[in-house]
């Protein structure tokens, strides 16, 4: 299965603020009763964004100016909470192809990186820099660099954090790990064979 | 040095070194439920795979079961359309299903114990956060999300890197009215709601060593509020007892090969830890939250913080969650109405939560006003609890006795919060909007503790409530 190596995000950035942002703020539960992950981009952040009666609340994601943004700024530990795959699927649906974050929550981490959206790691005070930066100038080009790890924009630059197997496995156009896992062939019998299963 | 269980078990399953540097990891044994599963079903017609090995996936259905009533089809059209996409894909994929009509559906992370499913020195994965529930027995057991969902049913492996290992110690004897709930509340409070991310949790101390195996999966099911995707308490004589003579568990002369082969997984006195914490017992106190994470909490007897008490990088955060509680700074938790109890989830929604929480409800009534429900967390805990006479405790006292589900612990079928109702909670997450309601708020909370808050109507000290030292004494 020939993926898309993920090099590079070019695109304009949005600043969604707080730390612990878990995931039922991204794709609040009732959004889950789907059998298909289909339409998910519209309940990025519902609760968040609008009033039980559909109104707007003031949020990055309503702000006209920050329209069309393809990079998610983020706090810490972003993505903590359920396991749910709607998160980084609402994400990517409402045109988000990376995420910049002080730190991320793991299974979070591990489900957007599936799906080829890469969660950087920055310094604090870098990632201030950039949300004011950005803030002054919402079309300003961001580029995050999974190669080089390093985020650009305008004159400035800051590097960034990413573990190796998720750099290579985006750079290599390996993020869908299923093609390497059916590789192992035979040796999937062999484990089952020795390995312990529950049966009555 | 010697090796610790996560060691051991993570080089048993290591099938070989992928590209990227991960480790292709065996799954022992596979839990899904209706939520997280259809999607990846889909990738798997998709791509024209087949399910690899379908006698090591179980499945269950419990998120979005209705606990009022099981008269098909559900009220809410998406939940009968979940149940019957499950149906199908464990008929065609040819899994064994825990169906609402088989007396032994319940939520994914109790039934697996309770069938022997759950053994020690196993890999198991769900497409459920709080799968580290089954690392009680000494499980390695991690959640996963739908994609991975997907390559564990195409080929019983995952792609994973390795984890450090973190041992909390806890020493010491818990004070009556303390509870595994409280212990593991403390640990989040103490490490932080990201301190373990990385880790794997390993439980011990003489704390653990006494638990009860009920007792350990409350404690192991919240290792993720704690940043943790994994924690487990090494198998013991306690675990062996548990196990035997369940349905899936190993019988006979594989029985006895089984206990020898589960003893020698245990870390080794001297493994190696990447970090150790030592807590004392005495320090616990019954625990409930004042925000909106689960590391957001204090002992029953303090106020919630004063964001004005700390540096200015914390406030924002401080002051969101008083905002969304609507308390005010440096206020007594104690004292704070109550509009809801709820009583289950995968935490705390079995046979000796209930136990312990009708011990003590006995004879009292729930206060005006307040809405109380007790979900067991499986058909088989209902009907436990219904031959000790616990579900007539309940609704003599005024809770609903309901039929086992997820319920409202995130309120995917139709029991949720109404507006900003206050709950108090057995389940393992406050965050904004988790019971129902956008504006809903949860106070989270041991079983005994959930009770006294529906008899009083307000956040309150069990041991006061109903004299709990005493009564033990007694
Ligand atoms: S009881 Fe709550 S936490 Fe547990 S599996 Fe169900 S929804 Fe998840």
């Amino acid at each position: 299965m020939a993926l898309e190596p993920v090099k590079q995000v070019r695109g304009r950035a949005v600043h969604v603020p707080a730390n612990d942002i878990d995931t039922d703020r991204i794709t609040p539960a009732r959004y889950l009763k789907v059998v298909t992950f289909d339409g998910l981009g519209e309940a990025l952040f519902y609760d968040e964004r609008f009033n039980a009666d559909g109104s707007e609340k003031p949020h990055p994601l309503n702000d006209p100016r920050f329209q069309g943004a393809s990079i998610l700024l983020v706090g810490a530990n972003f993505g903590c909470g359920s396991s749910r795959e709607h998160s980084p699927q609402a994400i990517y649906r409402a045109g988000f192809r990376a995420i910049i974050g002080e730190s991320f929550a793991e299974i979070f981490f591990g489900n957007s990186t599936a799906l080829g959206v890469p969660c950087v790691a920055a310094a604090r005070a870098d990632l201030e820099t950039l949300v004011w930066a950005v803030k002054q100038e919402p079309g300003l080009e961001v580029t995050v660099d999974i190669e080089n790890l390093e985020v650009r924009y305008g004159e400035r630059s800051f590097t960034i954090g990413l573990p190796t197997t998720a750099q290579k496995a985006l750079t290599e156009g390996r993020w869908d790990p299923i093609a390497d896992l059916l590789e192992a062939g035979d040796l999937l019998e062999q484990a089952s064979a020795r390995l312990p299963r529950a049966t009555r | 040095m010697g090796k610790s269980l996560y060691q051991k078990v993570w080089e048993s399953h290591a099938v070989r070194t992928l590209p990227n540097g991960q480790t292709q990891l065996f799954i022992d044994t596979h839990l899904i439920h209706e939520v997280t599963s259809p999607q990846a079903f889909g990738m798997l017609r998709d791509l024209g795979l087949k399910v690899r090995f379908p006698e090591r996936t179980f499945a269950t259905v419990d998120h979005i079961v209705p606990t009022h009533s099981l008269l098909e089809p559900f009220e809410d059209p998406q939940a009968d359309e979940m149940i019957r996409q499950l149906r199908k894909n464990v008929r065609d994929f040819g899994i064994t299903f825990f169906d609402v009509t088989s007396g032994l559906q319940g939520i994914v992370h109790i039934i697996g114990p309770e069938n022997g499913i759950t053994q020690p020195g196993m890999t198991i994965a769900c497409g459920d956060s709080h799968t580290a529930t089954h690392g009680a027995f000494g499980a390695i057991a991690f959640g996963v999300g739908t994609t991975q969902v997907r390559d564990v049913l195409a080929t019983q492996t995952l792609a994973m890197a390795k984890q450090k290992v973190r041992r909390i110690n806890v020493d010491g004897s818990l004070q009556p009215g303390v509870y595994a709930k409280d212990v593991i509340l403390h640990i989040i409070k103490v490490l932080g709601v990201n301190g373990g991310i990385g880790y794997a949790y390993e439980y011990g101390g003489s704390v653990f060593d006494n638990f009860s195996m009920e007792e350990r999966m409350t404690v192991c099911n919240m290792s993720i509020e704690g940043g943790a995707r994994c924690g487990y308490v090494n198998p013991d004589q306690t675990t062996f007892e548990y196990l035997q003579g369940r349905a899936y568990a190993p019988k006979g002369a594989a029985w006895e090969q089984s206990v020898q082969r589960w003893q020698a997984l245990a870390s080794d006195p001297d493994a190696h830890y990447d970090d150790m914490v030592e807590i004392r017992a005495e320090e616990i106190a019954p625990t409930v939250t004042w925000g909106i994470n689960p590391g957001q909490g204090c002992a029953i007897t303090d106020r919630v913080p004063n964001p004005a008490d700390y540096p200015q990088a914390e406030r924002a955060g401080l002051e969101e969650a008083l905002k969304h509680m609507n308390l005010q700074p440096g206020q007594a938790i104690k004292g704070v109405r109550v509009n809801v109890a709820f009583l289950g989830s995968c935490t705390n929604g079995r046979l000796s939560d209930f136990r312990e929480a009708a011990k003590y409800l006995k004879g009292h009534r729930v206060a005006p006003g307040v809405r109380a429900i007790a979900v067991p967390g499986s058909q088989q805990v209902a009907r436990a609890c219904e031959e000790e006479g616990i579900d007539k405790i309940f609704t003599e006292a005024g809770f609903e006795w309901r039929s086992a589900g997820c319920s409202m612990c995130l309120a995917m079928n139709p029991d949720k919060l109404i507006g900003d109702e206050l709950c108090a909670s057995s389940s393992n997450r406050n965050f904004k909007g988790r019971q129902g309601s956008a504006t809903g708020r949860t106070v989270l909370m041991s079983p005994l503790m959930v009770v006294a808050a529906a008899v009083t109507g307000r956040v309150s000290d069990a041991r006061e409530v109903f004299g709990v030292g005493e009564l033990v004494d007694a």
